[in-house]
């Protein structure tokens, strides 16, 4: 199930982080293989965010190794790997990440938004840059916008935007954390549904979610958070519909209430 | 009437070059004290505490002491130390240290108002702190700041009428010089005081413009 005959594409090795006397991750492990969509399910402050945003280092981890595209990085401080600053942009600008509250530049047009890091980062022309955001910019329906500020779209276009932004970089993984979170219901459609299409396209993903059904139709695998470590993990049908541990069994039950669209097989957002 | 005109031939051109001095002085000013706002602003959240400590004092000192102070210090201290300025270096350099203090809490609160994820996200993104600050964090903040800018930038011009006081000829003393010369305090008075109307007029305008411009931007 995890394709362990796969290379992994990024592999973490005991990742611990604390803040203060409060440990949020304690030693988490994970394989993660080329194109494989990972969904980390959770209660809040079970660590899920966390240990995405200590992925790209946003928040690096106290503790804890990590192998990714062949570069060894060790967030022990006194280890001979610890990345410096340089190594820690490198990395980032390899794996994009998407936030919940969109965290576009206001006082950037939606184009300059999504061609100022592959300008300023990879060192690309504007001609260039300009040519690939305008190819996202189209495939998420917004090529119209390109040149209105992002303030003036609505939550479901900016996170739009904000995920062609983070393509735009040609990353090799890709991290949302609850990027749904906080969009009106009616804009959360075409959000996962832009996300799936990158799914299908082979799109390694990490992703913190609360969407249940997204989460069962189009990740790989599924994992469950709990006081920081990985409570359980597997098929989304194993974790979703089998869960084997009284506490998700608990999570799931809180959070479906009696909404069974889990359990039953309706309205997939992938047919 | 014609009093009046002949007044404006006779000391018109000498009001014109002091008031061309109040504007270079004040420009010049403005400046350097964003300059110093800005460096400790940027100390004020350095990693390094000595950092910390160093622009929290001078924030502290500088607006808990006159500015007329401040430019004595400069002009008349510092030569006790060994260092000698003119007048103008001296004055510039005075009000730049003194405007700086405010401008630094200016900034400070400008970037308290960007929220994180603007920082995260181009963080995220594979952007040095550095370049993230620079094309992310400081042009958003300046868009914030500019009405208080502007106001600092109104003190720093009518403050430059302190560096009368170590003979810099800007209005204020040319003005005090034509006074005592012809006993008409009223008059030549009430002309200075239109001519840093004048100034501050157009300085308020070029900053609505300013406003303006990157309110259409959003």
């Amino acid at each position: 199930m995890t394709q362990q005959d796969a290379p992994s594409l990024l592999k973490l090795r005991g990742i611990r982080k604390s803040f203060g006397e409060l440990e949020v991750l304690k030693g988490i492990d994970l394989d993660v293989a080329p194109g494989e969509v990972v969904s980390i399910i959770g209660a809040s402050g079970s660590g899920k965010s966390t240990f995405l945003r200590s992925i790209n280092a946003i928040e690096p981890a106290d503790k804890g190794t990590m192998d990714f595209e062949g570069k060894h990085l060790d967030f022990d401080f006194n280890s001979r790997f610890y990345p410096s600053a340089r190594e820690l942009q490198a990395l980032r600008s390899r794996i994009g990440m998407v936030f919940q509250s969109y965290n576009l530049w206001p006082h950037k047009t939606v184009l300059q938004n999504v061609i100022h890091a592959p300008m300023r980062v990879l060192g690309q022309s504007r001609a260039e840059a300009t040519e690939v955001a305008e190819a996202l910019l189209s495939r998420i329906g917004l090529y119209d916008k390109r040149d209105s500020s992002p303030l003036r779209l609505s939550g479901g276009q900016q996170q739009r935007v904000a995920i062609a932004r983070a393509l735009a970089m040609k990353p090799r993984l890709m991290l949302f954390d609850e990027v749904t979170s906080a969009l009106d219901p009616e804009l959360v459609h075409e959000v996962l549904l832009l996300m799936a299409s990158l799914a299908s396209e082979g799109m390694t993903m990490l992703l913190v979610t609360h969407e249940m059904s997204f989460a069962r139709d189009v990740s790989s695998r599924v994992l469950f958070f709990d006081k920081g470590v990985i409570g359980e993990q597997g098929t989304p049908d194993k974790v979703l519909r089998d869960p084997e541990s009284p506490r998700l069994r608990q999570f799931l039950h809180s959070i479906l209430h009696d909404d069974l669209t889990v359990a039953g097989t309706d309205k997939g957002l992938i047919q | 009437m014609t009093q009046f005109w002949n007044d404006v031939q006779v000391y018109g051109p000498g009001f014109l070059s002091a008031a061309w001095t109040v504007l270079w002085l004040t420009l010049l000013t403005i400046v350097v004290s964003w300059g110093f706002g800005l460096a400790a602003a940027l100390g004020q959240r350095s990693d390094m505490k000595a950092v910390r400590a160093t622009a929290a004092f001078y924030v502290w000192f500088i607006r808990g002491t006159p500015a007329l102070i401040q430019i004595f210090i400069v002009y008349f201290g510092m030569p006790q130390l060994g260092i000698r300025l003119t007048p103008y270096t001296a004055g510039v350099l005075a009000l730049a240290i003194n405007s700086g203090a405010y401008v630094t809490e200016i900034i400070r609160s400008g970037l308290s108002a960007i929220p994180i994820g603007q920082t995260e996200s181009a963080l995220a993104l594979g952007f040095s702190q550095r370049e993230t600050m620079r094309t992310i964090i400081l042009p958003q903040v300046f868009r914030i700041i500019l009405p208080s800018i502007t106001n600092e930038a109104l003190s720093t011009l009518k403050n430059t009428s302190l560096l009368s006081t170590i003979t810099v000829v800007e209005l204020t003393l040319y003005a005090q010089t034509l006074i005592s010369a012809t006993f008409r305090p009223f008059d030549f008075y009430i002309a200075v005081a239109i001519i840093y109307l004048l100034l501050t007029t157009i300085l308020t305008q070029l900053a609505a413009f300013f406003e303006r411009r990157y309110a259409r931007l959003y």
